[in-house]
């Protein structure tokens, strides 16, 4: 047994070869993994979209057949909130809050590389789904949008098996993720580090991890539900039974609309950190931001029904839901506002990261916007499934999320690869993919308004220009990425040597860290001084 | 942890093969039962592989953990981090049975009024099943799965709340015995504990039969029947786990692996006894009771 202690007196010896990234449990390699995996979605999920484009550039069927159309659909939602959004931000964490609280890892190292390796295994799934219906005997596509309402869920085949249990994998290991997170910032922070002075992205990201482990298992209980009703005789969401079909658009949306806040906050994490720095003023409102995102959690767990306004509930419960979804907009407008604030005769300089955010705060509120026009019941009648819903989550979820996590990688790459990016090439990134973003997304309001229904593989042709335009937009968007893409491969490979403290204007422990930072860093907890330069925050 | 022996840094393992192992054999085993319950006759020899694989990683994982544990790797934070991490994967258990509970009383509290006419959303009675009256148990007004008789509260199942009950009560005794170094207080409390938790296991076997076969109160016996068998069910198959779990750790005891300051092991798995213990006074109440 003493041989064991022996070993494990931690030495600077980094493992090499593969076993160093699929035994790994240390943390920048994990998030190095969990980063690599959603680029890949992120390209997967965009050729599903740029097929969907496609199809959509005329009015008529040209390319694929309805039923691939919607798998398509179904597909795409999947693997970038599953697969992009949700991995890119846990690899954020992953990489950042042990540096950011001055702890040596995360806290429970081995399983933190177990909820990375399940994700290849439910992306394997989820592809297979995909596929299975290809093959003889393989049933039907699954044609029922990513939010799998019975009872067209209960009639397609055995592909619609291969996706619930890809869900049940997502959730293991979105769950494992977020408990070593909660454990992490609870237990490992630096000696001295109060709750209230962690840096604005643990916070975020604790939230967001709260959000996880209360919604995800209750739509893992759903979908359990769904596979009992396919192939047990239960009769869950079976009128005939005694059951409800919309019993299963409530499991589902008490999962799917705090993920909305699990995929926008750690984004909002990124920001908290991006603006100060390149504002050079200290984040406006720390508390009162805690303060608005513990709100925005609260109220985002109690408001789920306003997905589902058209399924016939009573006039009180919708007009709770309506009141409910529109109070949240008074906390995300003042972390808005203290965006803002922070900005505020700030001496700004608009590096790639900083684009981003600023962008963010442009785009996400009119997202927001839109979505207090979806917030009220009599409107929202009209608006439901139309490309106005369309429209508003890609408003809010690209800018909200995406974007975030963009900037976040333009901040944090120099730290993480100890080059910097090329910012001329970054800054055409930028413009291409924000111009590309919206030429796609903002006449998608007017067809919505117009009537025309998503998720449909046809449209009437009174709807093409705007199509057209869209579909083009697409283009411009979707090629965009390989620009990010070899952004990031050629900072990989070289470039101008990055210092410890990337950023003049950037506060925190992870400033004080060489770039890139040794391979154990953090062995020993930071010094005062260095947690002074982490909360000193003079208002 | 021992607190002489207190190590300086927070222990991060080498690297470990389990994670991987943990996720091959996750994979194989949803493969397999996909295909399975689609009728592909190798998915059911898959699921097997899967499982074996499953156990094994278990075996593994927790050797490690357990032979770092003993050569005192471990400091006061790692098992603060172990405890916390063990809470919060029991509520994240919790919100999973919720999704279960909350179905129940969603069926039974909102959608039955609507389906027997209540309200207007009442045109579903009038359209397709007019004449049914809702009366919670049900196996809806497609009469699902034949007539059924229902699961009484008073027989087996207020036994077994006795008993689940008293099992909570003998772990919490053992660990009293763990905490005054009493080896013998401590496994037959354990011993007992998991004595009560086979009994429970062999009781609801009993009762499921006896439903099957004599009430024809069946997994398809409608919402009831639904309902009744994946609450009653998951609650199984966790009170299964947690008494393969105790007698793990009884195993673990007997070998003299845990001291009054050394056991999280023990008191992780007393945890998940109690939150057993109280999902199925849930269950008693909402599924059998009311």
């Amino acid at each position: 047994m003493s041989t064991y202690a022996a070993e494990h007196h931690h030495d600077d010896h980094v493992p090499t070869g593969w076993r160093r990234w699929v035994f790994s449990t240390n943390h920048k390699d994990i998030g190095t993994l969990y980063l690599l995996f959603a680029l890949c979605m992120l390209f997967l999920g965009g050729a599903s979209a740029m097929l969907i484009r496609a199809e959509l550039f005329q009015p008529g069927i040209q390319l694929l057949h309805p039923d691939l159309y919607n798998n398509l659909v179904t597909n795409h939602a999947l693997i970038m909130i599953f697969g992009a959004v949700m991995p890119a931000a846990a690899g954020l964490a992953n990489w950042m809050i042990p540096l950011m609280i001055g702890a040596p890892d995360m806290a429970l190292p081995r399983m933190n590389n177990l909820s990375f390796w399940i994700l290849p295994a439910a992306a394997t799934m989820l592809i297979l789904s995909f596929v299975v219906p290809f093959f003889p005997g393989g049933g039907s596509q699954i044609n029922t949008g990513w939010t799998l309402y019975p009872p067209l869920s209960l009639q397609v085949g055995m592909s619609m098996d291969f996706l619930i249990f890809a869900i049940h994998l997502l959730g293991i290991s979105s769950v494992l993720a977020s408990i070593n997170i909660i454990v992490t910032l609870f237990n490992m922070r630096a000696p001295g580090m109060t709750l209230m002075q962690m840096p604005m992205f643990c916070w975020t990201w604790l939230v967001t991890a709260f959000l996880l482990i209360l919604v995800v298992p209750v739509l893992a209980g759903g979908v359990t539900m769904l596979l009992f009703d396919r192939h047990f005789g239960t009769s869950f969401f079976d009128a005939a039974g005694g059951g409800d079909p919309v019993l299963f658009q409530h499991l589902f949306w008490f999962f799917g609309h705090p993920e909305v806040y699990v995929l926008l906050l750690p984004s909002i994490g990124v920001l908290a950190h991006v603006i100060p720095t390149f504002s050079r003023k200290p984040l406006f409102g720390y508390k009162s931001m805690v303060g608005s995102m513990l709100a925005v959690a609260t109220i985002g767990m109690v408001v789920w029904a306003h997905h589902q306004y058209t399924i016939g509930m009573s006039l009180g419960a919708v007009t709770y839901f309506m009141i409910g979804t529109i109070i949240i907009s008074i906390p995300v407008g003042l972390m808005i506002f203290n965006f803002i604030a922070t900005m505020w005769r700030g001496s700004m300089t608009f590096e790639t990261p900083m684009l981003f955010a600023v962008a963010i705060i442009l785009m996400f509120t009119f997202g927001g916007l839109s979505g207090v026009m979806l917030a009220v019941v009599p409107a929202d009648m009209q608006y439901h499934d139309s490309m106005f819903v369309v429209a508003h989550f890609h408003y809010v979820l690209m800018p909200g999320a995406v974007f975030g996590l963009f900037a976040g990688v333009f901040y944090w790459l120099p730290k993480w690869t100890g080059h910097m990016y090329d910012e001329v090439l970054a800054k055409w990134f930028f413009w291409i993919n924000v111009i590309g973003f919206n030429i796609t997304f903002f006449p998608q309001h007017f067809l919505g308004l117009a009537g025309m229904p998503r998720r449909i593989v046809d449209y009437n042709v009174m709807f093409t220009e705007f199509n057209v335009v869209s579909s083009i937009g697409a283009i411009i968007f979707g090629l965009s990425h390989l620009l990010l893409l070899y952004i990031v491969i050629k900072t990989i490979r070289g470039g101008k040597k990055a210092d410890a403290k990337v950023w003049e204007g950037a506060h925190g422990l992870e400033w004080h860290l060489d770039s890139p930072p040794a391979f154990h860093s953090w062995s020993t907890a930071p010094k005062a001084i260095e947690l002074t330069d982490t909360y000193e925050k003079p208002q | 942890m021992s607190a002489e022996q207190q190590t300086e840094h927070y222990y991060i393992p080498d690297p470990s093969p389990w994670p991987v192992v943990g996720m091959v054999s996750l994979l194989t085993t949803l493969v397999g039962a996909a295909l399975a319950i689609n009728g592909v006759d190798i998915g059911s020899y898959v699921v097997i592989a899967g499982l074996l694989l499953f156990g094994y990683l278990l075996f593994g994982w927790f050797s490690d953990v357990v032979k770092e544990n003993l050569s005192d790797c471990y400091n006061h934070q790692v098992d603060t981090s172990f405890r916390m991490g063990m809470i919060w994967f029991i509520a994240s258990e919790v919100f999973f049975f919720l999704a279960f509970f909350g179905a129940l009383y969603y069926i039974r509290n909102i959608a039955l009024p609507w389906l027997g006419g209540d309200g207007y959303l009442g045109t579903t009675n009038e359209l397709l099943y007019d004449g049914y009256t809702p009366v919670w148990p049900t196996h809806g007004p497609g009469e699902m799965g034949g007539d059924f008789i229902v699961m009484g509260a008073w027989g087996i199942p207020a036994i077994n709340t006795f008993i689940l009950l008293t099992s909570g009560a003998t772990i919490t005794w053992a660990h009293w015995g763990l905490k005054l170094n009493k080896q013998n207080h401590l496994v037959w409390g354990l011993a007992s504990t998991i004595g009560l938790g086979v009994i429970f296991v062999i009781l609801q076997a009993y009762e499921y039969g006896h439903a099957y076969s004599d009430l024809n109160l069946t997994l398809e016996t409608g919402i009831y029947g639904s309902t009744f068998y994946m609450l009653t069910g998951f609650h199984g198959f966790h009170v299964t786990m947690g008494a393969i779990m105790l007698m793990a750790i009884l195993g673990r005891s007997l070998k003299g692996h845990f001291s009054p300051h050394n056991h999280f092991a023990f008191e992780a798995v007393a945890w998940y006894w109690h939150f057993v213990d109280v999902v199925w006074l849930g269950l008693f109440i909402f599924v059998y009771w009311l």
